[in-house]
């Protein structure tokens, strides 16, 4: 029930930030962390940003979503 | 699903070069080991990945207690259904709580029969329809570990700062180390080492987990999602067990920090108080749930709004109780993918999409670990086309 997904932040209004995946872009909650930053990559769940991911590793986490797409991750 | 991927993946150099050398280690181990997958986002993970299919013989994966919905016992949704039935409140939950047996309905029914349900997918969904609905009370259902309280917790704190009075929470949040720990002690659990869930961790931190090995001595991996985070976590773990030098290691570096997140975890203990808390299935785990605070009490849906609630009884016959414990597994139960399916689920396990019932009944079950990726879709597209 909680899955969380990386995204990255592309734009920042306040606590409010709009995040990417995959081309789809939504809304998010960045109250839950400190300092978060347009072109950081979070893990979202539930509307919210619940932790920053290390910027090298989630490239590589993201890389590894693409190509494993059509697997499905909900 | 996707015949690339399968090749894909099958042809992944990196997965090849973890699989042999998970072979190797367990080789080396030269007895049976079982590891539990504590969260219900790994076990569904793991029958995707394949990896059941590259195991040795003597190693078993076994599912854990990882899903809140598995675990919320009758009564919470006995109490929900309740107060989906007065005229004045509009219940908000997530999704995986609608088709969930309660002792005579269901979330599901009751939306159907009429009352005003409705699934958001955020917290601040449910405080929206709050602000839009002055006239009703909103009874959020806060069901969900450590990932998903603080943000239920932020949403209390929100409330009051929008003076918003017409939002309430039902707290059935759960903590994963008391269970953990529970667990640890129980003479009749045969697991040799733990995969820790990932998301519960980016908030809890890898220190909640330390005591596992330092009272217990079980080896532990915190570990991601994806097919080639399973395959590193397995090999970790193997590792530990041969070398027999168990440790916390955290695979899922990238999203879990040792301290966690502070600030979640702030919010967490302003707005919520530990307490016992039942299990469904498993019984009270002392300290093991997050009631609303005495500071927050006015949003608790517990007790200030009153309800005549039916009696509670669990689903007879049902095992979820055993399988979340990792005692049984789902192929144990007489009615599993016979009288209990998704469509017809008897017990939670059933329901969640993270169930192991579900899980099981999904992704099939390969029992002889020798077979190859080709039988696990296969199992896959007899489990998809039998009628
Ligand atoms: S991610 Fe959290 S809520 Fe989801 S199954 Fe794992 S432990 Fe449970
Ligand atoms: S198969 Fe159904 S009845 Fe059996 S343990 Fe699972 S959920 Fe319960």
């Amino acid at each position: 029930m909680c899955l969380g997904v990386p995204v990255k932040i592309v734009q920042i209004k306040g606590n409010e930030g709009i995040a990417e995946f995959k081309g789809v872009k939504k809304k998010i909650n960045l109250e839950l962390l400190e300092n978060v930053k347009k072109g950081d990559y979070v893990i979202l769940h539930a509307g919210f940003a619940i932790q920053k991911m290390e910027p090298k590793e989630a490239l590589e986490t993201l890389k590894l979503f693409e190509e494993l797409s059509g697997f499905g991750n909900e | 699903m996707n015949r690339n991927f399968q090749d894909e993946f099958s042809n992944s150099k990196i997965t090849q070069m973890l699989a042999e050398k998970i072979r190797d280690t367990a080789r080396k181990i030269k007895k049976n080991v079982a590891l539990m997958e504590v969260c219900g986002t790994h076990t569904v993970a793991i029958f995707r990945s394949g990896i059941k299919s590259i195991l040795p013989e003597n190693v078993r994966l076994i599912s854990g207690p990882g899903c809140p919905v598995c675990v919320t016992p009758n009564n919470y949704l006995d109490r929900a259904i309740a107060l989906s039935r007065s005229e004045d409140i509009i219940v908000c939950t997530f999704g995986d709580m609608m088709k969930v047996p309660g002792s005579s309905s269901s979330l599901e029914k009751e939306k159907t029969a009429g009352e005003d349900i409705r699934i958001v997918y955020s917290t601040l969904d449910a405080l929206k329809i709050a602000q839009q609905n002055p006239d009703k009370k909103i009874v959020f259902l806060g069901v969900g570990f450590e990932t998903t309280a603080p943000t239920v917790a932020f949403a209390l704190k929100e409330a009051r700062k929008e003076k918003i009075r017409n939002f309430y929470v039902l707290s059935a949040h759960k903590l994963v180390p008391p269970a953990l720990k529970f667990l640890a002690e129980s003479k009749d659990l045969k697991v040799d080492g733990f995969i820790c869930p990932g998301h519960v961790s980016t908030i809890i931190g890898t220190k909640p987990y330390e005591f596992l090995v330092r009272e217990f001595e079980f080896p532990c991996v915190i570990s991601g999602f994806e097919p080639l985070d399973l395959f590193q976590s397995l090999y970790i773990l193997l590792s530990q067990i041969q070398k027999k030098k168990p440790e916390i290691s955290n695979q899922y570096l990238r999203a879990v920090k040792a301290n966690g997140n502070l600030k979640a975890l702030g919010l967490m203990d302003e707005v919520f108080e530990k307490e016992d808390s039942l299990w469904r299935g498993i019984g009270t785990i002392p300290l093991s749930g997050l009631k609303i605070g005495d500071d927050y009490k006015e949003f608790d849906a517990l007790t200030q709004i009153n309800v005549q609630v039916e009696k509670s009884r669990e689903p007879k016959g049902c095992l979820c109780g055993l399988v979340i414990q990792g005692k049984k597994t789902p192929l144990d139960c007489p009615f599993f993918a016979r009288k209990c399916n998704p469509r017809n689920p008897i017990g939670p396990c059933m329901v969640s999409s993270e169930g192991s019932c579900q899980a099981y009944y999904k992704y099939g079950q390969v029992k002889d670990s020798r077979r190859s990726y080709g039988s696990v879709y296969r199992t896959l597209a007899c489990v998809i086309l039998a009628p």
